[in-house]
């Protein structure tokens, strides 16, 4: 029923755009109907997922395909967790497009944009139920062309299509490690299905080998560092609803594909646990690192996305350590955190980019040191950015709070228990600092773009945004409220998304309720959100018999808005600490003499990977293999020769030159 | 239930008072007599009298600074044992909420100060969530000694195996996170050697500055919220640099109360002896923290 349910939402996703294509370039009607056809998806979707989730029951439908023989699609508790934030948002970000992307009023392609949102989402819809390596990267392919053409929407942008391009090389790059890692699997035990590996067929070797090449071929999509260059460019240069459904739904497809090949592995040794903590250790700190020294809005929630895939690893690290030593409440509570976090990163992070539209359709900006001042113009987009800031920074009572708390208790377990895999503990720390480091991104964000004054008059037009942009906001923002005071919800969800990843049934692992007192944590939560409200609503009453004047500003007679901390100058402490990491390039002013001239500054952070490695090297290899341009010249005649040449060396190949050799020489 | 009620009448009636014994121990230092021992109350009672002036670039965020930091200082205080005598809640993974919590009230203090549109209090909000970044994991590695000693992950249980003595190899460690967490008080409440309370010139301050423009009740709650926090992290070290439990409740009450007080004096004589960190040096000091804590970890692995 569920298989049924979720076919039918991947193709009326799959036509959603076609509609629009068809129909005029300026024409509302046309996005009206793909907005219609892909709530109608997400609704379908959404209920087949739950269906699966609330009582699994593991099928398979086959269909025939050519060359293959046969393929399998079927849906499992594990495939249906990660179906539920694909159609939650391919939906709510097709009504947000209706406002922020509006045909009718000059967008650019807003077709081709409708046509490939259907496609994506349908793509990601195949690849989640796959279970035959060829549905799979049939779904993975439409997903990564799809989003190629989502990035380039802007292509009137030089920006866009270097991003554009930047992906795509990525993306298949990460295709080609997808494709030696099917083709060495069939060689090894002879089908493509989607099965357990069995020992015996592969050895250790190899099953290190396709470890390996599943977390390249994976990492290069859900922008594991050092594969994650191409993020920041694409996530920043796409429509926001389009960098919301990539941050969002798009990375978690290569944790999914992490997540299902190596619950196919038999057996993980210390080393695969230990990898996967490593690099979500690294991933998550040097992506909030990065993140805090940019002052492109878009660009920072690029990063912070890299930070929270690597939180994302880290979970799913310390759950195959749990499998490694045979500690069932290590693989619950990791990979409860886990996949808690990738629905908590989809929800705030979409509603971050949601909102982060918001602001740079009212104000034409995107650089943060212009802005300041907006939570007077644009109330509600204010409040649901600092929704999503408190969430995003793990901070109770929303739901970041309650992912990074499963996470923790597992870390904490690991020391407390001992024995093999207990060196898991240092990511404790390391957490902490994340956490710590994204309250500071966040209040940076939230303070330089909407508290304080303008510091340019960009803002000064700022109109709220339309209901169609609002409505997906408020839901995602209700969604994070409420698993962060409700998490009692979500933990059957989780238990039964978890027991499919182990390959237990369910009553064989503990319950995640049993581990972590959620009805106590749930008490708590709407305690602090009813007690926070009321003393605002107390304290706000002194301001009706209070007066308002200037900011005191310890007495500063003339403050002007140009004097406030900018983003970069409030992160400038944390990034001067990471300096030897981050490497910012300052341009300093150039003052000269008693009276100088006006004069610019300037600062930005290179990207460690893209900007200071792949680009020179690039460079490098185009320098020496320019060389060989020369016999690219045009002229036909020595093409020819070119030609006579090699059927000549192909002729004399056949000459047996022994046996000259022998009558000439020997004899 | 008396404990109870205790707890509560003690978080709330009693954290100003340690403001007042600072400054009668840094007024003894200075050989002045000083402002009187409940000095602090009567400020209070003064600044909630008053009426509030608020700057005309500030938003709903200005006024939920304060009642954020007050809620969330509370609630923690509720999770902290006082002086051996078990919280009023405890449950699994409490620790991390405690710590979070503080959290929550750093992104809402800091986000009242954005708010205001002033440089100064800029400075000190990028201070603050600066210094933060190397606090937490000093706090979390003092957690975790503290978690593969006593084998629970909720405040109560952590510190209530110290009644019963200590096995030879804890002794160490605990030590060096009693000193890790003490630092971390201190950048936590901001005191020297970290921060200034007394001063207010904008190079020097850190909590200061970012109430620059609260006043009236904000103010006076900004003020008991300091107070309570100082309080109850003061009170969650004390549980383990002073294991000694009597087992009388009374009694324990007022051996708490008396180690408080002690506390808070040798702070003052703190702020009476030492001078402020220059402020690119402070994050020596909280790396040093985050050293001494992990130092301990490494001993108890060992």
């Amino acid at each position: 029923m569920s298989t049924i349910l979720v076919l039918t939402a991947i193709t009326i996703a799959a036509v959603s755009g076609i509609p629009g294509v068809l129909s005029r370039r300026d024409s509302a009607a046309g996005q009206i109907v793909a907005s219609a056809f892909m709530i109608l998806s997400a609704a379908a979707g959404l209920f087949g997922a739950a269906i699966q989730l609330t009582r699994p029951v593991t099928t398979g439908t086959v269909f025939p395909w050519p060359a293959m023989g046969n393929t399998v699609v079927g849906v499992d508790p594990l495939s249906a967790f990660f179906l539920v934030p694909v159609f939650i948002l391919g939906g709510l970000g097709s009504v947000y497009g209706l406002g922020y992307w509006p045909a009718a009023h000059g967008s650019r392609n807003p077709r081709r944009l409708q046509f490939f949102w259907g496609l994506l989402v349908a793509g990601m819809g195949l690849l989640t139920i796959a279970k035959h390596q060829m549905a799979f990267l049939l779904g993975w392919e439409v997903m990564a062309l799809a989003g190629f053409f989502l990035v380039a929407t802007e292509d009137h942008r030089e920006e866009s299509r270097q991003a554009a391009w930047v992906y795509l090389i990525a993306t298949h790059v990460g295709t080609l490690v997808l494709f030696g890692l099917f083709a060495y699997w069939k060689s090894r035990t002879g089908s493509f299905l989607m099965e357990m590996l069995p020992r015996e067929t592969i050895g250790m070797n190899g099953l290190n080998v396709v470890f390996l090449l599943i977390l390249t071929g994976f990492g290069l999509k859900a922008g594991i560092m050092p594969f994650h260059f191409w993020l920041p460019a694409a996530h920043a240069n796409a429509p926001s609803h389009v960098s919301a459904i990539m941050s969002g739904v798009m990375l978690k497809m290569g944790i999914y594909g992490i997540l299902r090949f190596v619950s196919l592995l038999p057996d993980p040794p210390v080393a695969w646990g230990a990898l996967l903590l490593t690099l979500g250790m690294i991933s998550g700190l040097l992506g909030v690192v990065y993140a805090i020294a940019q002052h492109d809005l878009k660009r920072l929630l690029a990063y912070h996305s890299i930070e929270n895939i690597g939180i994302i690893l880290m979970g799913l690290g310390l759950a195959l350590l749990g499998r490694t030593a045979g500690r069932p409440e290590w693989v619950v509570l990791g990979m409860a955190g886990s996949l808690l976090h990738v629905w908590n990163h989809s929800f705030f992070k979409a509603l971050l980019f949601f909102s982060a539209g918001s602001v740079i359709r009212s104000t034409g900006a995107r650089e943060m040191d212009q802005l300041g001042g907006l939570a007077g113009k644009i109330p509600w987009t204010a409040a649901l950015f600092l929704t999503g800031a408190v969430a995003i920074s793990g901070l109770p009572p929303l739901n970041g709070f309650i992912s990074e708390l499963f996470l923790y208790l597992g870390l904490f377990q690991t020391t407390i228990a001992g024995g093999t895999g207990s060196a898991a503990v240092i990511a404790v720390p390391v957490l902490a600092m994340i956490g710590a480091l994204a309250v500071a991104c966040f209040v940076k964000v939230y303070g330089t773009v909407f508290l304080g004054t303008p510091r340019s008059p960009v803002g000064d037009d700022a109109t709220e945004a339309p209901f169609t942009m609002r409505l997906p906001m408020i839901v995602l923002a209700i969604l994070c409220g409420t698993i962060g005071l409700a998490p009692f919800l979500v933990s059957p969800i989780l238990d039964a998304a978890g027991a499919a990843w182990a390959g237990r049934p369910l009553s064989d692992v503990p319950p995640l309720a049993s581990l972590v007192p959620l009805g106590t944590l749930s008490v708590f939560a709407v305690t602090l959100a009813l007690t926070i409200l009321a003393t605002g609503v107390v304290l706000s009453r002194t301001k009706k018999t209070g007066r308002s004047a200037g900011t005191w500003d310890c007495g500063y007679a003339l403050p002007t808005s140009r004097m406030q901390y900018s983003a970069s100058s409030f992160a400038q402490s944390i990034v001067d600490l990471f300096s030897r990491v981050l490497k910012p390039r300052i341009h300093h002013p150039e003052i000269i003499g008693p009276f100088p001239l006006p004069s610019t500054a300037e600062s930005h952070v290179d990207d460690a990977v893209l900007d200071r490695f792949l680009v020179p090297a690039a460079r490098r290899i185009e320098k020496t293999i320019g060389w060989f341009r020369r016999f690219q010249h045009g002229v036909t005649q020595r093409y020819l020769l070119y030609m006579l040449v090699a059927v000549v060396v192909l002729l004399a190949s056949q000459i047996p030159f022994g046996e000259i050799l022998n009558r000439f020489f020997y004899r | 239930m008396t404990d109870l009620l205790i707890h509560i009448v003690v978080l709330l009636v009693l954290p100003p008072l340690m403001f007042g014994v600072i400054g009668k121990v840094k007024a003894l230092f200075a050989g002045r007599v000083g402002a009187p021992l409940f000095q602090p109350y009567y400020d209070l009672f003064k600044l909630f009298r008053k009426r509030v002036i608020t700057s005309t670039a500030t938003t709903w965020i200005f006024s939920t600074g304060p009642g954020v930091t007050l809620v969330t200082v509370c609630i923690a205080g509720l999770l902290v044992p006082f002086g051996h005598i078990p919280s009023p809640v405890s449950f699994t993974g409490d620790v991390i909420l405690f710590a979070y919590l503080f959290g929550l009230a750093r992104f809402f203090t800091a986000g009242a100060a954005l708010d205001t549109g002033s440089a100064f209090e800029g400075m000190g909000a990028a201070r603050d969530v600066s210094f933060s970044v190397l606090a937490e994991p000093a706090l979390f590695i003092a957690f975790l000694v503290l978690a593969r000693i006593s084998g629970s992950l909720s405040v109560n249980g952590m510190v209530q195996g110290f009644t019963t003595g200590f096995s030879p190899e804890t002794i160490a460690p605990v030590i060096l996170i009693s000193l890790g967490l003490f630092v971390i008080l201190l950048t936590e409440t901001c005191r020297i050697p970290v921060d200034d309370p007394a001063t207010h010139l904008e190079l020097t301050m850190i909590h200061e500055v970012m109430v620059l423009d609260h006043s009236g009740p904000l103010l006076g709650v900004i003020l008991y919220s300091s107070a309570m926090k100082l309080f109850v992290l003061g009170a969650f070290l004390l549980n383990i640099a002073v294991p000694f439990s009597t087992g009388n409740s009374w009694l324990d009450w007022a051996v708490f109360i008396a180690e408080m007080v002690a506390l808070s004096g040798i702070i003052g004589v703190i702020e009476s002896t030492m001078a402020r960190l220059r402020m690119n040096r402070v994050p020596v000091l909280l790396v040093s923290a985050v050293l001494l804590c992990g130092f301990a970890f490494i001993l108890l692995v060992r």
